[in-house]
């Protein structure tokens, strides 16, 4: 309210003439997008840290409510733009439980579904790894990442059409099988990629530079990760095994074999930013692993036959009960949530809340910032890895 | 731990009166309570041994119609140790066209912080005061914005500082 900006105007302006208030973005290239974050400091040490965000708010709850529930799939893609996969898996099996279908989704199509979006996963913590260490100062990982990165980005292209935003996943199926040769293809990079990662281990991973830039810095508490709602990489990061693609088992998830890497604290404590950088390492390895055992499923008993229609099952009309769902699932950065309330009559969702992982485990940075030096505060922005889209929506 | 056994624990510590009512209809039971108590509920069932509801993982401020005049708050809990999952729900009837004030309910941020933030975005975009927040300031629009964009009464502005928004 008008008391609390009062309040907020009065801390910049008395900070000012103590302290040294410093704006980090919202163009600076360490912020990964458009955020602002307000550095209260004292010469190199930062006191406080107040992020603005919202300079990427497209209204997608706003649109939700005026749009279908196929129509706003493409919304949901711009979210975590990185993984726009795992976006519209969230949403799709959201609406498809409301209607009571998600029993009836075909294995193949459950199956192509989980591997698009464990490729998408591995896309995005490939961007996270990269950019981070250009964050530190690492530059060649970066470009390697980037460069395995663009056979994953050809691939879903291969598969949608589009290189980011798929609009792949719909309500009760998928907008066309994989294209022919595609589970081949894919065979060939897990192949081609499980080097590379080795190799990127080596460059960065073990790298004395990057250790002592980023252990031991940013250490986040498991019980404060959890009061704060971090989840995903953050929270498993913090000691904490807890991934909602095994505690609530949905799609095809419980048939595949995976585990799920938590931070140990090796370099340093548990919880700092090496251990969440290496829990999205780690994490690449299992969706590999998940990837192989979809292929193989996908290749044997499941083979894509002349008759296979991923549209078979398409509602005509998507208008569920009256009723209000929340369907959380694991995106590529914590536990991506929507919240619908159908009202039963139309097909127009009466309300449509979005729960960004990003939004929640950033909320958490001025908590672990207070008083570490300014290029620590860089190491631990990059560590959480958001996207601003979804923080914003 | 089931729903039943929440809603009779709740009862036991908070008197009966503390739940307005149920919805069990749907795929998610929901417990709607009483609107002043959902900051003593919601530490209870953090902090209470057989629950241990530690994660808020999502609050959404909701407007229900222009035609009931009825605004509310829906908590998702979810307890890590236990793996379950609950959802409340507060409301409360409120006259928009003829209240100066906007509709109010205490805040949980002194339970879960993440509420800090989920907080100031309810009120941010579908206006909803929380009481006894540390820093309820807008958080996705600019700090100057007129009206709340997720009431179902809102009208997109054609200015903003003068300027025509096409």
């Amino acid at each position: 309210m008008i008391e609390a900006l009062k309040r907020y105007n009065q801390k910049i302006a008395d900070a000012s003439v103590e302290d040294m208030v410093l704006n980090m973005g919202p163009q600076h290239p360490s912020t990964h997008g458009v955020l602002r974050l307000e550095l209260i400091t004292d010469g190199e040490i930062v006191k406080e840290v107040i992020p603005h965000i919202g300079y990427l708010h497209r209204c997608f709850e706003k649109h939700a409510e005026s749009l279908t529930y196929q129509q706003t799939i493409p919304f949901t893609d711009r979210m975590d733009y990185l993984a726009s996969m795992n976006n519209s898996h969230a949403f799709v099996m959201g609406v498809e439980r409301m209607l009571g279908i998600d029993k009836d989704i075909p294995k193949r199509v459950e199956y192509i579904r989980v591997l698009v979006c464990e490729l998408n996963r591995i896309a995005s913590h490939l961007i996270a790894i990269g950019t981070y260490g250009i964050d530190i100062g690492a530059f060649t990982p970066f470009l390697w990442c980037f460069k395995d990165r663009e056979h994953i980005m050809g691939m879903l292209e291969w598969a949608s059409g589009s290189r980011l935003l798929y609009n792949y996943i719909w309500v009760g199926g998928l907008f066309y099988d994989l294209p022919v040769g595609f589970e081949e293809r894919c065979r060939e990079f897990v192949d081609y990629f499980r080097p590379k990662m080795v190799e990127l281990n080596h460059l960065l991973t073990d790298n004395q530079i990057f250790i002592s830039r980023t252990a031991n810095v940013g250490v986040l508490p498991m019980d404060v990760a959890i009061n704060y709602g971090c989840s995903g990489p953050v929270l498993r990061a913090s000691g904490l095994k807890w991934d909602l693609r095994r505690i609530d088992n949905y799609s095809a998830y419980p048939e595949l074999d995976f585990d799920i890497p938590v931070g140990k604290g090796e370099m340093g404590t548990v919880g700092d930013c090496w251990d969440r950088y290496k829990v999205r390492v780690d994490e690449i390895e299992q969706c590999l692993k998940m990837i192989e055992q979809c292929l193989d499923r996908l290749q044997n008993e499941l083979k894509r036959t002349s008759d296979f229609d991923p549209r078979a099952k398409l509602p005509r009309k998507i208008i569920p009960k009256a009723q209000d769902y929340y369907m959380r699932a694991e995106g590529s950065k914590g536990e991506l949530g929507f919240y619908f309330i159908a009202d039963g009559k139309s097909e127009i969702p009466f309300r449509v809340k979005a729960r960004g992982p990003s939004f929640s485990n950033l909320s958490v940075l001025p908590e672990i910032s207070k008083g570490v030096m300014i290029a620590d505060l860089i190491a631990i922005v990059g560590s959480i890895d958001f996207v601003l889209g979804e923080l914003d929506r | 731990m089931i729903f039943e056994e929440i809603k009779a624990l709740l009862a036991d510590k908070f008197g009966e009166e503390v739940i307005i009512g149920e919805e069990v209809g749907g795929l998610q039971p929901a417990l709607i309570l009483k609107p002043d108590a959902i900051a003593a509920v919601c530490m209870e069932l953090r902090d209470n041994p057989k629950t241990y509801f530690d994660f808020l993982s999502c609050l959404s401020g909701v407007d229900y119609g222009v035609d009931i005049n009825r605004f509310g708050v829906v908590y998702h809990l979810a307890s890590m140790p236990y793996q379950l999952q609950l959802t409340l729900k507060i409301y409360k009837e409120h006259d928009r066209n003829n209240s100066e004030e906007l509709p109010s309910f205490p805040s949980v941020s002194a339970v879960y912080r993440t509420a800090d933030w989920h907080e100031r975005e309810a009120y941010d975009l579908v206006g909803i005061f929380f009481e006894g927040h540390p820093d309820l300031r807008r958080i996705l629009l600019p700090d100057d914005w007129e009206g709340f964009p997720l009431r179902k009464d809102y009208k997109t502005a054609e200015y903003y500082k003068g300027i025509k928004i096409d």
